[in-house]
């Protein structure tokens, strides 16, 4: 049932967009993906081939942010991923079917699209009271989910609750909220954290299944190396007045005003994976460094534990780029030449601690036989209840 | 068959179980259930209030933005703190733009299809539909090939599930087919409209959905300096191509957008509501 109308590329053409626009968008996803430019027309023979991908979206415990940002997509637009992309099967929030008649939309999938499907998660799985928290049509949230995932091609977790539990697991939730990683085998899944998650990234996802026929490298969490690979903070445009030490010391001070750096004022960009300043949001318009509020961390686990408070900054320090030298860090932060051994020793000790839990991750059920590039350490040791790697024995199919 | 149970009721903002007791032609009960809780107001208990909104933004991304700024307020009057005027502007765009869009979000991602029938809008006359946009002065007067490329591109949502039954058109449906075209069309120019509002929004907000330029006692934007500056060429690592939005360029940006924003809300948005509004006076 796979609609094999014959792809993006003949759609656009329809349409009266140009061969230069499609090669443009083609470019684009090329950057995002972190390929060398030489792919771009790899790229976008695959998309341009390819017929539209049936997509089941669900919703748990979320707040439909994910859903909003695919509706702002602009690279392509939402129309495009809509109706000449992808094929949507199922999304409560977008279809016009309800009760009975929705239920059916996501029944015998397997046999309906024999080329495969995509299942994307937004939101997480609630595990107290039977999953009582989230139903749909009845059922638990996690149940239907299982279902939706278990033929699924891959599963795309949209947004941090899916990917960690986010805010319907932060300390305080009564619902057992987890991530969707318990429903789904690892090497099927794909992690896209962020509050919300950015629509270029989703793209970006599909795009290199498109054209790779596999899903992109990711690290022990399931996150993509193209887009969770790289620290906020090496990757931002005020990282200069960092360098300088020039710091936003108030808000809307002086320093605020010509655009220095935010670290004092919370910003968790020193702890924090994710592309937001290289993609941005909205075409490339602004992300929140640039409006003038520090990052908090949305795309880390437990971040609404971890990297709280928002305006302090937490007791770590900045992990070492390639360009900076302890002795830098030493001296901006705490100036001291005493001080420096203190600083490499707790950061040597917070290593060892990460290397020995990650070897227990890998050896854990979400391990694949895939090799995996190392993940980049994280300054700040993860929130230790660690949903991901978890079992939730109550919600797996 | 006298209980009628709706679940999942579509096109809504969170999860949503209709249940109806139906005895005879009236219905005598109902229910109305959300069905996911995620009791973020004990999530919120014993955190600093300085960081409340961040979570309280949360509880709707449709909605985005406007959580997140009750809670400031909320704070803010507790604490007695007045904002400074600059911030009391932006905060105004903010919440007028997410305004605008959710109202037209709502009328075309998900009203639309309860009034409208994408099924038999798709049968409906190129040639007559162009008549029709014409009698009732219908913005752009679009010609038939903009007709037969909507209905190409709707074609396509029709083929898939989330469209729902494909069955004959339900007799409670009153538009005409041709205005039926229109009005769909202009649900896909308005998936493209949102482009400028989102790019409105994240200038503001940091990004969109959940704008981050909150803060209690006013908004982290600040204004360009006007000071003296070093040249670029001491700083050779800072980034010079973006500018601040609350510089006269910024500004204009926002201007331009909030214009073309405007726009389509009077041209289209507007004119489509009363089209469609028209057909079902005693609603």
């Amino acid at each position: 049932m796979t609609t094999d109308d014959g792809g993006l590329y003949a759609a656009l053409l329809r349409r009266g967009i140009s061969r230069r626009a499609f090669l443009e968008f083609a470019a684009a996803m090329t950057a995002a993906l972190a390929l060398p430019a030489a792919y771009a027309p790899r790229v976008a023979a695959a998309v341009a081939a390819s017929p539209r991908l049936p997509v089941v979206w669900l919703r748990g415990l979320d707040c439909g942010g994910g859903t909003e940002a695919f509706l702002r997509a602009a690279r392509p637009t939402a129309s495009e991923l809509l109706l000449d992309l992808l094929s949507l099967e199922y999304h409560e929030t977008l279809m016009t079917a309800a009760g009975e008649a929705a239920t059916a939309a996501r029944a015998g999938l397997a046999s309906r699209f024999p080329g495969g499907y995509v299942a994307v998660l937004e939101g997480a799985v609630p595990t107290a009271d039977g999953g009582a928290a989230c139903t749909v049509g009845g059922r638990p949230f996690g149940d239907v989910a299982a279902e939706v995932t278990r033929d699924a091609r891959f599963t795309i977790a949209v947004g941090s609750c899916a990917a960690y539990g986010g805010v319907a697991a932060a300390s305080g939730s009564p619902t057992g909220a987890r991530p969707v990683s318990g429903l789904v085998p690892g090497d099927r899944l794909v992690a896209l954290p962020g509050c919300p998650v950015n629509t270029d990234n989703v793209v970006a996802t599909i795009v290199h299944w498109l054209t790779f026929r596999q899903l992109p490298v990711t690290d022990g969490r399931r996150r993509p190396l193209f887009a969770y690979g790289g620290l906020v903070h090496n990757q931002c445009e005020r990282r200069a007045h960092f360098e300088f030490g020039e710091f936003v010391q108030a808000w809307g001070d002086e320093a605020a005003q010509k655009g220095w750096c935010l670290y004092k004022m919370g910003c968790k960009g020193p702890e924090t994976y994710a592309n937001c300043p290289t993609v941005r949001f909205a075409e490339g318009a602004s992300w929140p460094v640039q409006a003038g509020h520090g990052c908090v961390g949305c795309t880390m686990p437990g971040s609404w534990d971890a990297m709280l408070p928002a305006y302090r900054r937490l007791p770590g320090i900045v992990p070492l780029a390639p360009e900076v030298t302890i002795d830098q860090v030493g001296q901006v932060l705490v100036g001291g030449v005493g001080a420096m051994t203190v600083v490499h020793g707790a950061a040597s000790v917070a290593r060892a601690r990460y290397r020995a839990r990650r070897a227990r991750s890998v050896a854990g059920p979400t391990a694949a036989a895939t090799p995996r590039p190392e993940e980049p350490a994280p300054a700040v040791e993860p929130d230790p209840a660690e949903p991901a790697v978890e079992p939730t024995p109550a919600v797996e199919p | 068959m006298s209980r009628v149970v709706i679940d999942p009721v579509s096109r809504v903002g969170g999860h949503l179980r209709v249940e109806v007791e139906v005895p005879g032609p009236v219905a005598s009960d109902a229910w109305v259930s959300g069905t996911s809780f995620r009791g973020i107001e004990r999530i919120l208990t014993g955190r600093d209030p300085r960081d409340a909104w961040l979570l309280a933004e949360r509880i709707c991304g449709r909605c985005s933005g406007i959580h997140g700024l009750a809670s400031v307020r909320a704070v803010e009057r507790a604490f007695g703190i007045a904002i400074p005027t600059n911030a009391r502007l932006v905060r105004n765009l903010l919440a007028a733009t997410q305004f605008v869009v959710d109202h037209v979000l709502h009328f075309y991602q998900l009203q639309l299809a309860d009034w409208v029938d994408l099924g038999s809008a798709l049968r409906a006359d190129a040639a007559a539909t162009v008549a029709f946009a014409r009698a009732h002065d219908i913005a752009g007067q679009p010609d038939a090939a903009y007709f037969e490329r909507a209905r190409d591109r709707l074609a396509a949502l029709l083929s898939a599930g989330a469209a729902g039954s494909t069955g004959g058109r339900h007799p409670a449906y009153r538009v005409p087919p041709e205005a039926e075209l229109i009005v769909l069309a202009h649900s896909l120019e308005a998936l493209d409209w949102i482009r400028a509002v989102a790019h409105l929004q994240v200038l503001l907000g940091g990004k969109e959905p959940h704008p981050q330029t909150f803060l209690v006692g006013g908004m982290a934007l600040a204004p360009a300096w006007g000071g003296p500056t070093r040249s670029a060429a001491e700083h050779p690592q800072v980034d010079h191509t973006t500018y601040p939005v609350l510089s006269a360029r910024g500004l204009a940006d926002v201007q331009q957008l909030i214009g073309q924003v405007q726009r389509f809300v009077r041209e289209v948005y507007l004119p489509d509501v009363l089209l469609v509004a028209g057909y079902y006076e005693e609603w």
